[in-house]
């Protein structure tokens, strides 16, 4: 088993939506059904090879790659296709694997207009292949290639099945995306030429290897290495996103259907975040040492200012989309101090992050299907017309302002405390104003979902949804879609430690990198 | 006394018939063609595109074996060279012919136009093309030249009862004309510098003269703007779209892609054979052409409304970024190879998507009859299949992964970073840019065919003839493999070279 999961199961895991989806793609769109269930068990059986991975993990070597799979790919610029799993990477794979399946179900029957299940799914599970194969890849063309294949279903998800202004948002998605990834790929291709060369076969050749590329790259002069390091903040930058670059997120979105919103928001925003944590750091310390006091500061800002922008709207699910430019700058806090706490609280919150505001968007989903409107001055009284479905919004808004005893405390705090000691020869005293505006933005980010709780959960419902037979209470594969995060969100309140231990030792030897060879 | 005159005069040269096989069977298909028909009534005219085909397809066989053999073959003194670079060149020429003569079938067939003469000039053209990638002397490079060009100047006023038709023949026939006199020009002057006009020498020559003399300047320039004219780089590039949108669209395709790959293997073969110790020269000026082709490019074919003339200036786009590896080519020996060997994997793949485009474009136009992209509405909900194979080659076209445009655009990015100049930095930023602003009219087509609804409510579904879906396959499935398996794709090009013949 073990054997067999070492040579297969990565590539194993990764591909086989893909297969699913080339079965349904052969299958005619009327067999609905046919295509529902290829679809979820597509998903489950790939949750079914990570989970026989995560169990057969050594949890005690998490700081190294597991599962390796190292095989030529494109011999001509040494490109391989080298995929792997560490502590970094298996929470935010656990998090794919959770969310996909949970989205195909809540969509079971519920396909938004145009409907078309078959393309709609397919789309699903070939964004699933992306995600994962961003997360396991460890040379930087591969990581390429699946960073850039997970912009294509997501464009046409938020395009043909979005809302009103869907066709805007959808391309100013991609475009802003693209634009980011096009600096990016330069910064990785002159992060290839000046890295240090290896020995290939008896041949000197460059490396994208990015197990290696720490090492090999030590020898790039200062003024290079920031120019390289500012090309991958544009590109992962971009997607967390970080203030001033998050305008694209907002429309995308408000417009996307809700599975869009749910898998944009849980997965999505991690693979900047990810890139980050994996790519830039560790490979250029030194230029992060000197760009971190100013991701710091973009952090921060989007913090404050993202939290503002919530309370100024009127809409539920943009609301929602700001309050992630909010936290992302929580995540992007804690990178940015450079130390083992910070980055083990941003990689918490990404986690928590992606089930909470995947919930809420989930919910804003739900709450759109029986209202027609996200207008939040239209609605109230959630609690009394469907006290169920308040509750879960209610618990997942508390989760959001990092109530402690809820995974969103979590990711929130540490963060904070992290900069009162930041790493290298961070400016301590700057990181701790930043520290001190941080933790202005969670009170601001408790007004602002509290105020919109207030608004639509309590008082009594408006003249208009009064009688409204649509407002049902949460239906079936509502319960199927949202219990596992419900729970997951409490598990991971009450015991950090499930995700801290496995994330501690690949979160120490990445700081060890840092600071060997950036100090 | 005249025998002996005669063996004075007439020494014939050793001819090594493995080496022109290629050529030969496709000279010989052209004058089976001609025959064919000449002596056959209008009922066996359908089997011209049949020879034609199986013709290109015959003429890959001898490349297959020249290239199992791997010995670079040179003959008449230096001036037709037969190496890597050559057979992977002319393999290209003649796919990328036979799927025009995919596209073409159906097409020549039911317009009721001459379908013995179009096949005919139609391979003439691709012949051209084949001599082009081992020419290696001014003089067979510029006759290669005017076989490729004076048969697609008929091609694309093929429909002669239409205006637009003649306007694309005769606009293209004039501008092809100024740029040939332009080269013409160049190459005496360079001619009248070195005294030879096989590129070796040329080569030899140029790098001899420490001192820059602005003749010599004068001679590359004029040479690189006359092909500059024929692979439609801005500012020579106004007869493209007008051209493009005016042919039947077979021939546009056939300009876009193989005409317009023989006009950048003629500048490969001059540039590092010939030209290349003055890259002090050139390089500049292609490093304007490429970034004006690919800027002007763009932003025009952002507010195109026909989906033929937003493709020519794509087209003009594409060109900027073949060009762009070629503006820092000159640094080492090293980067010379690598940006020679990135155009090349863009050629080819270039090929592949564009054709792709012009296939589907020709399958729908053949039910709405109009080019404009407002046609494409709602092409999703009634021909689904087409829709996927379009968005899979715009995809490749912008350059996103997993369609194989995206190793094309990582190779000119490669070659660019290799060099590690400034010049090359600040041109890959420009690439990158300029991939943004494309995607701008590609994802705009795109959402047409997804998102907007069909004009008139109009869903028929759409009859593909067979020749058409097969051309559809082939491309499609080349974008894709070589888009996941770049290496199948490398594995013949990393062999290409034309330093060999220098050192």
């Amino acid at each position: 088993m073990k054997d067999f999961l070492n040579s297969w199961g990565i590539s194993l895991m990764v591909f086989l939506p893909l297969v699913g989806a080339l079965a349904m793609l052969v299958v005619p769109k009327a067999k609905e059904q046919f295509h529902k269930v290829v679809a979820l068990a597509a998903s489950l059986v790939v949750g079914f090879i990570g989970i026989l991975l995560m169990t057969n993990f050594d949890y005690d070597a998490s700081g190294s790659l597991q599962f390796v799979i190292d095989k030529a790919w494109i011999p001509i610029i040494n490109s391989r296709y080298i995929v792997g799993i560490d502590g970094i990477s298996l929470p935010m794979i656990a998090l794919t694997l959770l969310i996909v399946p949970l989205c195909i179900i809540y969509s079971w029957n519920r396909f938004p207009e145009p409907k078309n299940p078959k393309a709609f799914l397919i789309l699903i599970l070939i964004l699933e292949t992306g995600m994962l194969g961003t997360f396991v890849s460890q040379d930087l063309i591969l990581f390429f290639v699946f960073f850039e294949v997970v912009l294509l279903p997501m464009y046409f998800m938020i395009g043909v099945w979005g809302g009103e202004k869907r066709q805007y948002a959808s391309l100013k998605f991609f475009l802003y995306t693209l634009f980011g990834s096009a600096l990016m790929i330069v910064a990785f291709l002159a992060l290839y030429f000046l890295s240090d060369p290896i020995e290939v076969g008896g041949q000197l050749m460059h490396s994208f290897d990015m197990r290696i590329l720490p090492e090999l790259a030590t020898g790039i002069s200062t003024g290079a290495a920031l120019w390289i390091f500012g090309g991958m903040f544009m590109g992962f930058g971009i997607k967390v996103p970080m203030f001033p670059f998050h305008t694209w997120l907002p429309d995308a979105h408000t417009q996307a259907p809700t599975v869009g919103s749910v898998i944009l928001a849980a997965v999505l925003l991690k693979l900047g975040t990810y890139g980050f944590i994996r790519i830039a750091i560790p490979i250029l310390p030194s230029a992060a040492e000197k760009w971190a006091p100013f991701i710091g500061l973009l952090a921060v800002i989007g913090i404050i200012y993202g939290a503002l922008c919530c309370l100024a709207q009127s809409d539920m699910k943009r609301l929602i989309a700001f309050s992630s430019v909010s936290h992302m700058g929580f995540v992007m806090l804690g990178i940015a101090t450079l130390t083992t706490f910070g980055f083990q609280a941003a990689i918490f919150g990404m986690v928590a992050h992606g089930l909470i505001t995947g919930l809420l968007f989930f919910v804003a989903g739900s709450t759109k299907d029986r209202y027609h409107t996200l207008d939040i001055s239209r609605l109230g009284g959630m609690l009394k017309s469907m006290p169920h479905m308040g509750w879960i919004l209610g618990f997942s808004v508390m989760a959001s302002l990092g109530l402690p005893g809820l995974a969103g405390f979590w990711g929130e705090f540490p963060a904070i405390l992290s900069a009162y000691n930041p790493g290298l020869g961070l400016n301590v005293a700057f990181f701790r104003v930043l520290m001190v505006i941080a933790a202005v933005g969670t009170v601001l980010a408790a007004s602002y979902l509290l105020w919109m709780y207030q608004r639509v959960g309590f008082g009594v419902p408006t003249k208009e949804y009064e009688d409204d037979p649509h407002l049902h209470d949460v239906t079936f594969t509502e319960w199927l879609a949202w219990t596992p995060i419900l729970v997951l969100i409490v598990v991971l309140g009450f015991m950090p430690n499930i995700i801290f231990k496995v994330t501690d030792g690949a979160v120490e030897r990445t700081i060890a990198i840092v600071n060997g060879l950036g100090g | 006394m005249l025998a002996q005159l005669l063996t004075f005069a007439w020494n014939a040269p050793s001819i090594d018939y493995h080496a022109l096989a290629p050529e030969i069977i496709v000279a010989v298909t052209i004058v089976v063609l001609i025959l064919l028909d000449a002596f056959t009534g209008e009922r066996s005219r359908w089997a011209s595109s049949s020879v034609a085909g199986i013709g290109l397809l015959v003429a890959l066989i001898p490349i297959a074996t020249l290239a199992y053999d791997g010995v670079n073959r040179v003959m008449f003194g230096g001036g037709f060279v037969v190496d890597n670079y050559a057979l992977i060149l002319q393999a290209l020429f003649l796919v990328a012919g036979y799927i025009v003569i995919l596209l073409s079938t159906n097409y020549i067939a039911e317009g009721d136009y001459h379908e013995g003469e179009y096949y005919t000039l139609l391979l003439s053209s691709i012949l051209g093309m084949m001599v082009m990638a081992s020419a290696r002397d001014l003089i067979s490079i510029f006759i290669a030249l005017e076989l490729v060009s004076i048969p697609a100047y008929m091609l694309a006023a093929w429909r002669k009862r239409d205006q637009k038709s003649n306007e694309a023949g005769l606009k293209y026939y004039l501008m092809g004309v100024f740029a040939s006199a332009i080269l013409l020009y160049g190459m005496s002057l360079i001619f009248g510098i070195t005294g030879s006009t096989l590129l070796v020498d040329i080569g030899a020559e140029l790098g001899s003269y420490v001192s820059s003399q602005p003749i010599i300047t004068l001679g590359i320039a004029f040479v690189l703007i006359g092909f500059a004219f024929k692979v439609s780089a801005v500012p020579f590039h106004q007869w493209a779209p007008d051209t493009y949108e005016g042919a039947p669209t077979p021939v546009t395709s056939f300009l876009a892609v193989a005409s317009k790959a023989a006009g950048f293997v003629a500048i490969l073969n001059v540039l590092f054979i010939g030209f290349y110790e003055r890259h002090d020269v050139w390089e500049p000026l292609m490093w304007v052409l490429a970034a004006l082709s690919m800027t002007v490019g763009n932003l025009i074919a952002l507010r195109q409304t026909n989906v033929v003339r937003m493709l020519a200036y794509s087209g003009i786009a594409q060109a900027g970024y073949i060009l762009a590896p070629l503006a820092v080519a000159g640094a080492t020996l090293g980067t010379g190879s690598e940006a020679l060997r990135s155009i090349v994997v863009y050629l080819l793949i270039y090929a592949g998507m564009n054709l792709g485009a012009f296939a589907v474009v020709l399958a729908v136009s053949r039910k709405t009859r109009s080019g404009d992209i407002k046609s494409f509405g709602g092409l999703f909900s009634y021909a689904p299949t087409l829709t996927v194979c379009m968005t899979i080659f715009l995809f490749s076209l912008a350059g996103i992964p997993p369609a194989a445009g995206w190793f094309a655009k990582l190779s000119i990015f490669s070659s660019l970073a290799s060099a590690g100049s400034a010049s090359g930095y600040v041109l890959a930023v420009i690439v990158g840019l300029n991939s943004v602003i494309a995607f701008g009219y590609y994802g705009r087509l795109i959402r047409v065919m997804w998102m907007d609804e069909a004009p008139d409510g109009d869903r028929t579904p759409i009859k593909v003839p067979a020749s058409l879906s097969f051309a559809l396959v082939i491309t499609v499935a080349v974008t894709l493999v070589w888009g996941v398996f770049p290496g199948a794709l490398t594995h013949f090009t990393d062999q290409v070279n034309l330093f060999s013949l220098l050192r």
